[in-house]
């Protein structure tokens, strides 16, 4: 048992940090780059590829760094800390997972150096209109034609796809929309004919898109792993996504309960500061519970993640997504509460981890979904 | 960052699980895990064999029983004796009482009476609170004034913990009055059969006999019995309570108490199954069992971090697991009574024989009984509004 971060680890975790407060300096300059016609800015994203960042998760042998769930934890930490918009997520860690844990040699060869220098962005799109967080639940399909597949479907709020040259679209190439079988993770560049992607801000200040397949050919080249039983690997890249949000939920609340502490000394009322009521002390003292309560979860998270047993790492990341969920909700409307009227105005910094934690609760499953899947597995401690 | 057990503390997780399940008797074990009051003898005979084999007192220096364990053992030692319903070595012989004496004491003392608190020969509890001085414990009264070679005590203590078992009593009493509150106290070791000493039950909410009034009419207690300094028993007392709240998250208890009601939840009948079928309460349990295991890591972070920090600062991060850890006991006593539903009602005599169980179901009387004594533990130990309090001002700074 170690709770230290290694060497290396805490020079990623100090340039990171570096990188990106010297590229979030305000809430002005985070505001510009999501004015930006991509929704963050192409210098952020080629900063982050120099730091070696993007290729953090690839083996060395593809070029890439050899780290694991911790090395993503540090940046998504960070991430969540500067409310960085450059698609990290949507990119490194879901499109990157897939890629890592379902390519094979030649596609790992014609994609990586891409991913690892930033010239290529990837996006999953996996979401359906009726599918809610159940990634069992595809009604897009994969007709087989010649050697490779004709796709046509619906993808609803797929995160990041404007910016995206790639995206790893869950397809169904066999059996009934919600059978657990059948289902296939495919690779489809964004100038295929027949994708039409419609981009949208989302609620926090990133991007999304309705990303609609429309007889879109592929060669079998774009079957990531198995073309019907990829539910397994996508499980998997969910599981992933759902770590480094728990990292970034950290990052998020841990700035937004330090400004609120902050508030707390220096606003005063009543001719004192309004960090001398035992009311407000105690509910500060609660987000700090709450927020130390999913730093551990979000640890959990990174040991559990790559678990060799399915069912145990199941199990485990939806418990982690569940407290981290709870710590969002109750770190945000606390800190909103505490901070009084300038709590509500955008002019204000605290407003917008409000904003990225509320979302994050409804991002790869919410509390229900996951508290439902804990039960369904009989929960944590044998009986 | 590696959050698994190394092969060594899987080992000696290993070791402790196996010797608390082949050698505590069944019998107590029991007790502990329905929750049952135990007796005296079952108090020492547990804590004998725990000594026997050196696990009684594994924090105390090496020279008086302790072992040379890491934070990490120590932690895994507490959550496995608690998972197999091993009562803990008695609290204030252990936690409280040997510490201090280990730390602040003469040579003398420590000889006299370390080795037979250890064995649990002398029961020590705990004369700290007051009718007038709970959490503002420095407000305490009870005066000891200097007469010779001796204190004459005066005054009276409160929710002494099975101070009906107890040889000595430790206390907290005023030798200054002039000074200022924290100033004025020393700490000073009583023995209960010292004439003036009297003790009166107070019958906690569950019926049983837990804690006494001890009541000081001019005992006189010879003046080798202060600990340290006299006007410094504040510091010793602060010492203490820092003890006092480590391993308080009781993260074992907790999930020995889930785990029971896992299994009790598939015999419980219920609609055309069981309460296991029951989702409403499956999510119920979950909900416990998520916060609890985000707990068990933070405790294991905070173990971690003993391991380098200096042990006798204590780490503001042990508010947070008392006031989380008290919760969860208390959530998982709540489950407990929720599943004996109606049943948690009946309150029979026992040993009157199996027909007057209710429902059949051995049980569920003890149910409500332990979900009101559990309501103690975000009082004592400095209640959970205290902890809030101590995290605002220390680590906050608010
Ligand atoms: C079952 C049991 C066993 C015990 N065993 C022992 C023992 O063996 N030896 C011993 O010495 N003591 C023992 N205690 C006493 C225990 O330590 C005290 O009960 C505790 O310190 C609280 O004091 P009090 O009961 O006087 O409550 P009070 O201090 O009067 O508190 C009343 C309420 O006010 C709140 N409160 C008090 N001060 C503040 C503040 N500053 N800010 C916010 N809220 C505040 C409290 O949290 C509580 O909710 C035991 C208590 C119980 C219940």
């Amino acid at each position: 048992m170690d709770f230290d971060v290694s060497e290396e680890q805490g020079l990623l975790r100090d340039s990171v940090e570096r990188t990106l407060a010297d590229a979030y300096p305000s809430l002005e300059t985070r505001q510009a780059r999501i004015a930006a016609p991509l929704g963050f800015s192409e210098e952020g994203w080629a900063s982050l590829a120099e730091l070696g960042v993007l290729g953090l998760p690839f083996a060395e042998a593809d070029g890439g760094f050899g780290g694991g769930p911790v090395e993503t934890m540090i940046v998504m930490e960070a991430i969540g800390r500067t409310l960085a918009v450059e698609p990290y997520l949507a990119s490194a860690v879901l499109g990157g997972t897939a890629l890592r844990l379902g390519a094979d040699a030649d596609q790992r060869a014609r994609l990586l150096p891409g991913v690892i220098d930033g010239s290529l962005r990837l996006a999953l799109a996996q979401t359906e209109r009726q599918s809610r967080y159940d990634l069992n639940d595809v009604a897009t399909t994969a007709r087989r034609a010649g050697d490779g597949y004709v796709l046509d479907g619906q993808k609803c709020v797929v995160l990041n796809a404007d910016s995206a040259g790639l995206l790893v679209v869950s397809a169904r190439s066999a059996g009934e929309r919600r059978d657990p079988h059948g289902i296939g993770l495919f690779l489809v560049p964004a100038d295929a004919a027949g994708l039409s992607v419609q981009p949208y801000p989302t609620q926090d200040g990133g991007r999304a898109a309705e990303v609609s397949l429309s007889g879109v050919e592929v060669g079998a080249d774009a079957v990531l792993g198995d073309a019907q039983d990829g539910l397994p690997l996508l499980a998997r890249v969910v599981e992933h996504g759902i770590a480094a949000l728990a990292a970034e939920a950290v990052g998020s609340m841990e700035a937004l309960h330090a400004l609120t502490v902050e508030y707390l000394k220096t606003r005063k009322q009543f001719g004192v500061p309004v960090g001398s009521f035992q009311a407000l002390q105690h509910r500060a003292v609660d987000m700090m519970i709450a927020l130390e309560q999913a730093r551990s979860m979000a640890l959990y998270a990174a040991m559990m993640v790559e678990a060799p047993d399915a069912a145990e790492r199941a199990a485990a990341i939806s418990s982690v997504k569940v407290q981290v969920n709870k710590a969002c909700r109750l770190v945000g409307q606390e800190a909103v509460q505490l901070h009084g009227g300038i709590g509500m105005t955008l002019e204000y910094v605290g407003a917008h981890h409000f904003k990225r934690l509320a979302m994050i609760e409804y991002q790869l499953g919410d509390t229900p979904h996951h508290l439902r899947r804990v039960v369904d597995a009989g929960g944590l401690i044998a009986a | 960052m590696d959050l698994r057990f190394t092969p060594e503390e899987v080992a000696f997780r290993d070791a402790v699980r196996s010797f608390c399940r082949s050698e505590i008797p069944a019998e107590i074990r029991r007790k502990v895990s329905e929750g049952r009051g135990l007796t005296k003898d079952d108090i020492v005979a547990s804590q004998r064999i725990l000594n026997a084999k050196g696990w009684a007192v594994p924090h105390w220096p090496r020279e008086w029983g302790g072992q040379d364990w890491t934070p990490i053992q120590r932690y895994i030692y507490t959550e496995e004796l608690l998972q197999a319903a091993v009562p803990l070595p008695q609290q204030f012989n252990c936690y409280m009482f040997g510490p201090v004496l280990a730390t602040f004491g003469s040579d003398a003392q420590k000889e006299r009476f370390l080795r037979r608190a250890a064995n649990l020969d002398d029961w020590w509890c705990q004369g700290f609170s007051e009718p007038g001085a709970g959490s503002d414990l420095a407000s305490l009264k009870t005066r000891a004034v200097r007469d010779g070679d001796h204190y004459v005590v005066d005054g009276q203590k409160t929710w002494t913990t099975l101070g009906q078992h107890a040889d000595w009593i430790f206390c907290l009493v005023r030798t200054d009055p002039e000074a200022k509150k924290q100033r004025g106290i020393s700490f000073l070791l009583i023995d209960m059969t010292s004439p003036g000493v009297t003790v009166r039950p107070i019958l906690t909410l569950e019926g049983r006999h837990e804690v006494n009034e001890v009541f000081f009419d001019s005992v006189r207690v010879p003046v080798e019995n202060l600990v340290g300094e006299e006007n410094r028993g504040w510091d010793y007392a602060k010492f203490l309570l820092a003890n006092e709240r480590t391993g308080i998250a009781r993260i074992g208890l907790t999930k020995e108490r889930i785990a029971r009601i896992k299994r009790l939840a598939k015999e419980m009948p219920a609609g055309d199954g069981t309460m296991w079928d029951d989702p409403a309460f499956r999510t119920r349990i979950a909900e416990v069992e998520i916060e609890l295991k985000a707990l068990e890591i933070t405790q294991m972070r905070v173990a971690a971090r003993q391991g380098r920090a200096d042990s006798t600062q204590p780490d503001p991060a042990s508010s947070l697991l008392k006031i989380r850890g008290s919760q969860l006991q208390q959530a998982a006593t709540e489950l407990l009574v929720e599943l004996a539903g109606p049943f948690a009602l009946a309150a029979p005599e026992r040993g009157a024989g199996a027909n007057d169980l209710p429902g059949g179901f051995d049980w569920v009387d003890a149910a409500a009984p332990s979900y009101f004594n559990n309501r103690k533990v975000s009082i004592y130990g400095g209640s959970n509004e205290i902890q809030h309090n101590v995290i605002a001002k220390g680590v906050l700074g608010l």
